[in-house]
């Protein structure tokens, strides 16, 4: 079966069809075909969110995933974060979690919480 | 048991209150919103009329004049805002001279100031007057007035003095028992010598819990504009077209706090809680006002809303005992001009028709002050200075468009009147009224109400019961 | 009363790259002041991926782009005061704020560089009809509550408007457990980046509605419903094209407007973006007050904020060390057919380096057309578009030898090319 997307690479905005076969119609570059692929064999988003921390600055931490992970783990993952407590002080890009859900990839923290 | 329970805390009950605050009296208010002065008295077009229109000899007539000449010292000793800056009601066709002219009669007949305009005149007091105009009458007694602290000062006043007050409380019925009345509420059941029926729109509901009435009061709705800030300049005046049968049309005025406002509509409904805005309704009001003052700078927007009057069928105010008791008083059906005559009603109210029943003494020690409400920006630099090394927190700013500090929000917390609600704050305050419409100050206004009442952020309330603002925490 | 060679309003990202560049340029005695508890402006809320592609080559979340500026700030010893509001700013450059500590202290500048960004657009703007419940809130607040406090608005959300924070705030409220039911665009195609449409509205399975509005709200104490309709070309909405949809929140992502007010309290010339009127420097009409990032027209992306802000910062210093003269003859900049606005509105030759930057947004998405920038009415730049959209703004580089007599007028305009 076809498959229907937006590509996301450029302002064009172009429709992509794609068939079983990963040929790709209606991208005006390459860089369209590539995305496609990717997006249907594996499609893969940064997570950011926040975990309590317990700090006279903030209520929430920001953190992310320190690489894209799965998008099918995305409300996975989000189970974890919300189960993560942390205490000030925290550094940016301090490690928060290791191997979030198996993907090998740690979250991190965006901002540096001194209190 | 108290002496007096009063049914409703609009600007009305705010009034009464107060004057009976001044008596030996126990007296307590009922309210079934979160706040006094939360719906018809919080929506209109905050006008103190000068009284030319009413019909003479009526009770709008006698209390609109008398609360005009109340006013300035009663906004004097409650610290609310009131410009007297004078009304013009406007011709913009030659036949409309002749209406006019009548209207001068009438006002004159009241006992109110009023001069007939050449449109020259009218053009040289107010530039962006559309080049239709054919003539005016000055009233310059009439003026605008902060609606929302008029009714909270008042009853402040009120409370200083010893009037207790319920918000959230709503009245389920009303028997008479004996020598008093018993007053079956959402929290209990109150017991008073005398009932006053203060209730707004739901006063005839009311009044037919202990005798059948033939009156009633039907919610006409109006609709409103509220513009930023502007340029001083584009009106002066209250500026008003010709009354009609509709009431006293659309309105272009600037407010106590430089805003402008346009409306209102009059639209007859059945549901006595609708303050639903509607774009029809909002487009007519804005064609008709422009008829007026073409120039309206309707880009700079930062409201719409809709007020309810509470207007009788009798076409007059409705102010006294009900048939059967003398000591169930109503006071009914007060639309426009109600606001301006709020302080002569409570006045009247007390002393002519409460405290003979009583028989009741002045208190000694009665104070008709507020403890004046402090604002900064009001104050020379030095003066501020001293101020915020005494108290920083007048320093901190809180709500950017309103320039509204820290200091003053603490300060409106801690009244004798509570302020539980976001909404409530913004009304004494002014914090979230600007052009980002608490955009940026209401999560912090949120977190300091929080913090003062000692709740979790989750139960501050924006107004009404269920209207929290947050919903749980992400985490 | 203070001196300070240059006071900027506002330590956000636009804030402290003036700062950072006024600095470079030379000037020592800088004063940012930030209404906020910290620096960062608004990109302390904004703790979503995606900022710094063009300055950094580098995908940052807001706080960690604003952290390298920090970082910058503090390296060069820039003076700032937090939690400081400026109240006002007279006419001879006395800039007025206040603090708890200090109250209210007067600053006399030499230059100014105004940098306080924008507000949001809200229900009382454009008078959304129905009720006023708790509940209906602008996307940017919600997004304070949930990413800086750690509370939710809400369980069931719709979201007027397509602009990119809605479509954030709608991944982010998916995310963290809430029911987005769809998302209403007045105008017939989205106002919000591709790449968010995608990854915030289809990954989530999130109904984008276009050409409709929200055209009732139902709620007396919290929010319980709203309808949306279809509208006309005149934007009206359309009877009986109804749909209703039971929510406790509406979010409102509806524009964003340059929080202006001082400099128009001041007398500075206003612009169509209801910003400033400034010239290529970055300068207003009043002499030494500059003007960049959000206050001045709201910016697609923080890399094109912090890149102004520079030029802002840079021409203040040359302000104070007496290198910027004035002149009289400038070019007046107009948007023509097509184009919704255009920065700089003034060109002034003499002073402008060799390339000129012209800043501008298109009305409305267009597919092969070309962009004419006419001098005098005659065309001296032509660059042709295989596609153009209105979220996105667009930069085009003029070299100066273009532009011959230093006067007249210079305008911008989109045409559509004949199918072939």
């Amino acid at each position: 079966m076809n498959k229907e997307l937006i590509c996301i690479v450029c302002p064009n905005g172009c429709r992509l069809t794609v068939d079983e076969n990963l040929n790709v119609i209606g991208n005006k570059c390459p860089r369209g075909a590539t995305y496609a692929k990717q997006e249907l064999t594996n499609p893969t988003r940064v997570l950011t969110s926040t975990v309590k921390i317990e700090s006279k600055e903030l209520g929430v931490l920001p953190v992310k995933t320190a690489n894209p992970i799965p998008k099918g783990k995305l409300f996975d993952a989000m189970k974890v974060v919300n189960s993560i407590k942390v205490k000030a002080p925290v550094e940016l890009g301090q490690v928060i979690y290791k191997d979030i859900c198996g993907t090998g990839v740690d979250l991190v923290a965006c901002r540096t919480i001194k209190e | 048991m108290e002496d007096i329970i009063i049914i409703g805390g609009g600007v009305i009950s705010a009034f009464i209150s107060r004057a009976l605050s001044k008596y030996e009296l126990s007296v307590l208010v009922l309210e079934k919103e979160n706040d006094v002065g939360d719906v018809t008295s919080m929506a209109n077009s905050a006008i103190a009329h000068s009284g030319y229109d009413p019909v003479p000899g009526t009770k709008k007539a006698r209390f609109n004049v008398a609360g005009n000449k109340m006013m300035p010292k009663v906004c004097e000793e409650l610290d609310v805002s009131f410009n007297q800056v004078g009304s013009m009601t406007i011709a913009l066709y030659d036949e409309q001279i002749q209406m006019l002219k009548d209207l001068q009669k009438r006002g004159e007949e009241n006992g109110v100031e009023c001069r007939l305009l050449s449109a020259e005149e009218v053009k040289a007091m107010e530039p962006n007057i559309s080049p239709d105009v054919k003539g005016a009458l000055l009233c310059p007694t009439a003026g605008v007035i902060n609606p929302f602290t008029l009714t909270a000062h008042a009853m402040e006043n009120a409370m200083d003095n010893g009037v207790k007050l319920s918000l959230g409380e709503e009245v389920l019925d009303v028997k008479k028992v004996g020598d008093h009345y018993e007053i079956k509420t959402n929290k209990g059941v109150r017991e008073a010598k005398v009932v006053i029926n203060a209730a707004g729109l739901y006063s005839d509901k009311i009044a037919s819990m202990i005798e059948p009435v033939e009156w009633k009061v039907n919610p006409r709705k109006g609709e409103y504009f509220v513009l930023d800030h502007y340029a001083p300049g584009l009106v002066n005046h209250v500026l008003f077209p010709l009354p009609s049968e509709k009431g006293k049309g659309i309105l272009v005025t600037m407010t106590t706090s430089g805003n402008y406002l346009v409306g209102p509509s009059s639209e007859w409904q059945d549901d006595k809680d609708d303050m639903s805005t509607d774009a029809l309704t909002l487009s007519k009001v804005k064609a008709e006002a422009l008829m007026m003052v073409s120039n309206i700078p309707f880009r700079e927007q930062i409201r719409t809303f809709a007020g309810c009057r509470a207007t009788p069928n009798t076409h007059d105010f409705i102010i006294e005992p009900s048939k059967k008791y003398k000591d169930f008083i109503n006071v009914a059906g007060i639309e426009s001009p109600g606001l301006v005559s709020s302080p002569a009603i409570g006045q009247y109210v007390a002393d002519e028709l409460v405290a003979p029943l009583f028989k009741a003494k002045l208190k000694k020690d009665w104070n008709p002050r507020i403890k004046k409400y402090v604002k900064p920006l009001s104050l020379s630099v030095e003066e501020r200075n001293a101020l915020i090394a005494k108290d920083p927190r007048y320093g901190q700013m809180v709500c950017n468009c309103e320039k509204v500090s820290l200091g003053e929000i603490m300060d409106a917390l801690s009244r004798s009147l509570p302020c539980n609600t976001i909404k409530a704050l913004k009304k004494r305050t002014r914090a979230g009224f600007g052009k980002c419409q608490g955009g940026f100050c209401q999560p912090k206004v949120l977190l300091l109400l929080a913090d003062y009442f000692k709740e979790s952020p989750l139960d501050v309330l924006y107004d009404k019961a269920g209207s929290n603002v947050l919903d749980k925490e992400a985490k | 009363m203070l001196n300070k060679d240059l006071v900027i309003i506002g330590g956000g990202s636009a804030g402290m790259a003036a700062a950072c560049s006024a600095y470079d340029n030379g000037l020592r005695d800088i004063l940012i002041l930030e209404k906020g508890p910290f620096l960062g402006g608004i990109l302390n809320q904004c703790i979503h991926n995606g900022f710094g592609l063009e300055y950094f080559k580098e995908e940052l979340t807001g706080p960690e782009f604003l952290t390298r500026f920090v970082k910058e700030t503090e390296k060069r010893g820039i003076e700032y005061k937090l939690n400081s509001f400026v109240t006002g700013i007279s006419p001879d450059k006395v800039v007025t704020y206040t603090n708890g500590e200090e109250g209210y202290v007067e600053v006399k500048a030499k230059a100014i560089v105004m940098a306080a960004g924008c507000y949001e657009r809200n229900a009382g703007a454009i008078g959304i009809p129905g009720d006023r419940p708790a509940g209906v809130i602008t996307a940017g607040q919600a997004q304070l509550y949930l990413n800086e406090y750690g509370y939710m608005v809400g369980k069931r959300v719709f979201i007027l408007g397509s602009g990119d924070i809605g479509l954030i705030m709608a991944r982010r409220m998916s995310l963290e457990g809430a029911k987005v039911l769809g998302v209403a665009e007045i105008m017939p195609y989205s106002n919000g980046l591709n790449r968010n449409i995608v990854q915030c509205l289809q990954d989530y399975d999130i109904p984008l509605y276009l050409s409709h509005t929200v055209s009732k709200v139902v709620g007396k104490g919290k929010l319980e419903r709203i309808e949306i309709s279809k509208v006309d070309e005149k934007m009206q909405a359309i009877p009986d094209t109804e749909i209703s949809f039971d929510v406790d929140t509406l979010l409102l992502s509806i524009g964003l407007i340059p929080n202006n007010a001082l400099l128009d309290n001041m007398g500075a010339a206003k612009s169509s973006t209801r910003g400033s009127s400034v010239n290529e420097h970055m300068e207003t009409s009043i002499e030494g007050v500059f003007s960049c990032g959000n206050v001045l027209h709201v910016h697609d992306l923080v890399d094109k904020v912090v890149q102004e802000a520079a030029v802002a910062g840079k021409s203040a210093a040359l302000y104070v060390q007496g290198k910027l003269p004035t002149h009289e003859e400038v070019i007046n900049c107009v948007n023509g057919e097509g184009i919704g606005y255009v920065v700089p509105s003034r060109i002034d030759l003499d002073n402008a380096e060799d390339n000129i930057e012209l800043k501008f947004r298109v009305r409305k998405p267009t597919k092969n057309c070309d962009i004419y920038v006419e001098y005098n009415g005659e065309v001296i730049k032509k660059a042709y578009k295989n596609v153009i959209i209105p979220s996105e703004m667009e930069i085009m580089k003029l070299p100066k030898n273009l532009l011959v007599s230093g006067n007249g007028t210079l305008s911008v305009s989109l045409k559509v090319r004949e199918a072939k």
